[in-house]
């Protein structure tokens, strides 16, 4: 096992809180996306707070691994974690897509400098992060640092995200690692009806790259998958992650219509009772 | 007559003395950014080189020959090529991309937009085969809105040199900006105007034709600035005066420059290989609108698509000859 029991439940404690604050930040919002921040929490907890070399507080230390989130929709949990992580105090999280605001609707690295990459149009993410990999191959310091590339899995309609795979094939960028969001949902549905993508780890190996499938709400996996990347040396790695959308509140969990919804006053209390009901029953664990 | 003796060439930007001759020496711009990019490279170990399977064809053989290390060969595929020199930017490197201008800014203008300019990246962006000169390949290969589509863009600059030495300059220029640029550049040998003693800095336009009573600014820019030449000594020799402007750089505007030329001729007329709407002329236009109304004529492609042909042919055709 790659995390003790303590770390384990440290990790699924810090993505409950980063859940609730991604449901307040929605709220305080009035508009934005539920499904994928909830259904990525653990992923970016186990990145932020276990695997990343980073160092918060000096967010543009060169030689810190980089972040990339291709599909910039899912931010209130690239923000929140960034936040729990210390690079910027958590009260800026209730001024998300305010005017003004470091949070922008979808993620501006000159509204906050300590973001990687502005973005937001889909399947652009994996290309950057391939010329993040090529430079850093370019300069020899491919060794010291990784680029991870958060994208999600529909966004994989868009072409270009095929031309990226193919260079980072070609190129066998052993430093970059891409995580998709294996939700199976989209705005207009299931991926499987709107454009199906299985068979999904056959298409990247087609791409020669190593493929990793695991379950994106296991501490553990998710930990294990990031290690395991480190030791590919011939290819880049791609790490399905299967998560339900929504995770973490039943009544948002799996349902397409919450992609681009945010909760009202309501449901967010709803929603708030149920990760704090999860909340102890972590902590419960965490004491027997 | 040669060049030498004609008085109305303006002497400080010391031009080519056998532009006006038969036997004037023709090089493609595209050639003479090929030349650029090996002296930027030569001067930064951060330019680096990306190719959409032209390399030879947007000359980029130069730089590979000489840098294999710093060059790229990413395939048939400008949206990836964008958005990975976008990646290699926020790394250290300058980037510059390089295909046609129909497919690159053409097909990757989104990818431009957000990862290389909303980003803020230095990504210079060559655009070769630019406007109808490109010739016998037809319209789908003849890019005539992309001055429209980059100087929308902000942060972009935007350059469209003259000839094949201004875009040697305009690109060893370009390296060191800080910003995204665009370079467009034509296909086809065209006559040189510059010499290696004419200066280029990027954001200045150059009075190349003068005049002591002009009754016209002629606003030119890439290859058509030496139409505009041959046309001003043509009418120079019927009496009409008039003075000529190379417009190398679209964006920054150089406004001081143009509000002045209008407020000494009084009436402009713009020329360039694109079409008039959104291009060179509108962004002249936008300026003087503001700041010196004068009449104004647009000569460009009129809401029209390319054809095969000669380059002399088509440009004659779509009325910029």
């Amino acid at each position: 096992m790659l995390l003790s029991e303590k770390q384990t439940i440290t990790l699924e404690e810090t993505a409950n809180d980063i859940r609730k604050s991604i449901i307040e930040m929605l709220v305080a919002a009035g508009s934005g996306h539920t499904a994928g921040p909830l259904g990525m929490a653990d992923v970016f907890t186990v990145l932020y707070f276990h695997t990343l070399r980073h160092d918060p507080r000096n967010p543009k230390w060169d030689d810190r691994d980089r972040v990339l989130l291709s599909n910039g929709h899912i931010c209130p949990v690239l923000y929140a974690a960034m936040a729990y992580a210390g690079y910027f105090p958590k009260e800026s999280l209730m001024t998300l897509r305010k005017f003004g605001s470091p949070l922008q609707g979808h993620p501006h690295r000159e509204f906050l400098p300590s973001l990687e990459s502005s973005s937001g149009p889909l399947g652009e993410g994996l290309s950057q992060a391939v010329g993040m990999a090529i430079a850093d191959k370019m300069d020899g310091k491919s060794g010291a640092r990784r680029i991870y590339c958060l994208m999600s899995d529909a966004e994989l309609d868009e072409g270009e995200s095929w031309e990226a795979a193919m260079l980072g094939g070609k190129l066998a960028l052993n430093n970059l690692v891409a995580v998709i969001d294996r939700n199976n949902i989209q705005i207009d549905g299931l991926t499987e009806d709107v454009m199906p993508l299985e068979p999904l780890a056959k298409k990247w190996k087609a791409f020669n790259w190593h493929v990793l499938e695991i379950d994106g709400h296991n501490m553990e996996e998710i930990a294990a998958a990031f290690h395991k990347a480190k030791t590919i040396y011939d290819k880049p790695t791609v790490i399905i992650a299967h998560t339900i959308p929504g995770k973490g509140v039943v009544e948002f969990e799996s349902d397409y219509r919450w992609h681009g919804n945010p909760p009202n006053q309501q449901q967010a209390e709803m929603a708030l009772a149920e990760l704090r009901a999860l909340g102890e029953e972590i902590h419960s664990r965490a004491e027997s | 007559m040669t060049a030498s003796a004609h008085p109305a060439l303006n002497a400080e930007l010391r031009l080519n003395e056998k532009m006006f001759d038969a036997d004037v020496q023709k090089v493609a711009i595209r050639e003479g950014f090929g030349h650029g990019l090996v002296i930027a490279g030569d001067a930064d170990a951060r330019v680096v080189v990306l190719s959409g399977d032209l390399t030879e064809s947007a000359h980029a053989e130069g730089f590979k020959k000489k840098f294999p290390e710093r060059f790229v060969e990413i395939g048939v595929a400008e949206q990836n090529m964008a958005a990975v020199a976008s990646g290699m930017a926020a790394k250290g490197k300058i980037p510059f991309i390089t295909s046609y201008a129909m497919f690159s800014p053409g097909r990757n203008w989104e990818q431009i937009r957000t990862t290389i300019c909303y980003n803020n990246q230095p990504v210079k962006v060559a655009g070769s085969h630019a406007g109808v000169s490109v010739g016998p390949d037809g319209g789908t290969h003849q890019a005539i809105e992309d001055i429209a589509i980059t100087r929308v863009i902000p942060r972009m600059m935007v350059i469209c040199p003259c000839d094949a030495i201004e875009a040697r300059k305009a690109t060893v220029a370009a390296a060191s900006t800080g910003t995204p640029v665009y370079l467009r550049l034509a296909r086809n040998a065209t006559p040189i105007i510059t010499t290696d003693d004419t200066p280029f800095r990027i954001g200045e336009a150059q009075i190349v034709w003068r005049s002591k009573a002009p009754t016209v600014g002629i606003i030119a820019t890439g290859a058509l600035v030496h139409k505009a030449l041959v046309a001003a000594r043509q009418l120079s020799e019927t009496g009409v005066e008039v003075e000529v402007m190379n417009l190398a750089t679209i964006k920054p505007l150089d406004e001081a420059a143009v509000v002045a030329l209008a407020t000494r001729t009084g009436r402009i007329v713009t020329v360039e290989e694109h079409q008039v709407a959104a291009g060179m002329g509108s962004a002249v236009a936008e300026c003087l609108a503001v700041h010196h109304p004068v009449p104004m004529r647009f000569i460009g492609v009129q809401d029209q698509f390319g054809q095969s042909g000669t380059p002399e042919e088509l440009i004659e055709h779509y009325g910029m000859g």
